[in-house]
């Protein structure tokens, strides 16, 4: 890395093209229309995540997808300096709904970002694959 | 049944390489079992049991049975968790030994990560995508951010600090610094490690363990074996395994490690308590590792970590609870990404009386060895033995 670079600046990151299967092409068909699925069990009610065909909580295989607000609080993060495309943030975010995902933090500076933060999803496109979801401080 | 003195861990080796651009890793492999058969005082055609990993090339325990000419192998355990497979392994071997399925356990790492083709701890899984993959892989996590998360999350419910993570490292260096083959034998400062460099955040550099090539081997055997055998005996006296993972994202809790499930077990077979062990082999991916593992394993209160390892409790000859007195990963070794073995080997030298003179621990009767293989931010495999040096 020859060039300067603002430590603070908002991160950005390329993303590579997600694997889809049978399992989870209604998720990824909805980040084409930027609406965020999550499963939800309809035995017994629990959303989980990431999304699977059989419940992992009390293994039915009912449970449906249900479009989320995509809100919720950082639980944890971490700001990968060692990286040739600039710094990034990986992290989880606890879901209004319950479950924690895994995700990067893009669009804000490094400093910007505390545990306990409310943020939202949106969806950055990926090479060659669908949409996925980031999140950005609210 | 238990496993409670039924094998004993009678050869260990540890390659002495860090750095092998001109060997291959069936090589480093076969060259890890002739140094433990030796030890031991055995050879290759007394092995009826053979434990591998991720890390052994092509068919794993297929192939490399076949490039060592193991000719009387009747019992086999692929069991995969990472760095703390050979922990497992351990356990593994004397439950086969228990169960009469084989008296002569013989278990290998190795590998090159330090090459640009060298084996870099396979995963195995038959090239499946992972299940999560389409939802995890893209984020760019790797072992030093996903092991951030937990030391971030550490930091925030705890008040654990940079400065009490590096007194783990500082430990690590002053062990290494006897240890002839260690990576890093300088010794550094709690200042040295958090004015290193950033590299995920709150991690620094010295909060990372090196990356090696190399390798290991145990030999584990039956009582009756042992007692023909010439060399101190180390008993397998209690071990415990436990997966844990993110769980549905319902109860994440990344300041726990399966360690909470792996050390009661072990504990409870070997019917004593942390206050008795006098050694600790301590998985040290990173100083973070260290810190959760020693709250779980019950060594003192959860989130008490930081003080617990702060001014040179780890350290031997010093400290409450001497740790890694090899060096550690942090410092001496964690060949081909995987450091489980070497905390066996490692237990096994403080057991006997072999350790190095300046970090020998005084009557060293009973020690523990823990790891954890996969990372503790997204899913792991916790493993612990409890090993004891019969009289």
């Amino acid at each position: 890395m020859s060039e300067e670079r603002d430590p603070n600046a908002p991160m950005t990151r390329p993303i590579p093209a997600p694997v889809v299967n049978l399992e989870t092409q209604a998720f990824w068909d909805a980040a084409k229309e930027g609406r965020f699925l999550i499963k939800r069990c309809v035995a017994c009610g629990k959303a989980h995540w990431y999304p699977r065909a059989i419940c992992p909580f009390c293994a039915s295989g009912e449970t449906e997808w249900v479009e989320s607000p995509g809100e919720g609080v950082i639980y944890t993060y971490s700001v990968m300096r060692r990286s040739p495309t600039g710094p990034y943030a990986i992290g989880y975010v606890t879901l209004d709904e319950g479950p924690a995902v895994l995700t990067n933090f893009l669009g804000v500076g490094p400093d910007a970002l505390a545990i306990g933060q409310r943020v939202k999803v949106r969806f950055q496109e990926t090479e060659g694959g669908p949409p996925v979801p980031v999140f950005s401080p609210i | 049944m238990s496993i409670k003195g039924k094998a004993y861990i009678m050869g260990a080796f540890e390659h002495p390489l860090r750095d092998a651009p001109n060997k291959t890793t069936p090589q480093l492999h076969a060259e890890c079992a002739a140094g433990a058969l030796a030890d031991a005082g055995l050879s290759k055609d007394d092995v009826d049991g053979y434990f591998c990993a991720g890390d052994a090339p092509g068919f794993g325990g297929l192939s490399m049975i076949d490039y060592m000419g193991l000719k009387n192998v009747r019992h086999l355990d692929s069991t995969e968790t990472g760095g703390s497979s050979y922990i497992v392994h351990v356990g593994h071997a004397a439950e086969a030994i228990a169960a009469g399925k084989c008296s002569v356990a013989l278990i290998t790492l190795a590998g090159r990560p330090r090459q640009a083709r060298g084996g870099g701890g396979g995963r195995g899984g038959g090239g499946e995508p992972a299940p999560e993959a389409g939802f995890e892989n893209i984020y760019g996590g790797s072992t030093h951010n996903t092991y951030g998360m937990c030391a971030m999350r550490h930091m925030y419910e705890y008040g654990t600090t940079s400065e009490q993570l590096a007194w783990i490292k500082v430990a690590a260096s002053h062990h290494a610094q006897w240890n002839e083959h260690a990576f890093l034998r300088d010794v550094v400062t709690v200042e040295d490690v958090v004015n290193s460099r950033m590299i995920a955040d709150p991690l620094h550099l010295l909060d990372c363990c090196v990356v090696t090539d190399g390798g290991g081997a145990l030999i584990v055997t039956s009582p009756e074996v042992a007692k023909k055998l010439n060399r101190p005996k180390v008993r397998v006296r209690g071990a415990g395994e436990a997966p844990k993972g993110p769980r549905g994202g319902l109860d994440l809790d990344l300041t726990h490690s399966g360690a909470v499930w792996s050390g009661p077990k072990a504990f409870e077979e070997a019917g004593v308590t942390p206050a008795d062990i006098k050694y600790a082999s301590i998985y040290d991916s990173f100083t973070i590792t260290v810190l959760m593992q020693i709250e779980d394993l019950g060594f003192c209160e959860k989130g008490q970590g930081g003080r617990f390892v702060a001014d040179g409790n780890l350290i031997s000859g010093v400290g409450k609870l001497p740790f890694n007195t090899d060096g550690g990963g942090l410092c001496n070794n964690h060949p081909t990404n995987r450091g489980g073995i070497t905390k066996v080997i490692e237990a096994v030298r403080q057991l006997r009386g072999e350790a190095h003179p300046k970090v020998q621990v005084a009557n060293c009767d009973l020690a523990i060895a823990h790891g954890t293989g996969g990372s503790l931010g997204t899913r792991h495999g916790s493993a612990t033995v409890i090993l004891e040096r019969e009289a």
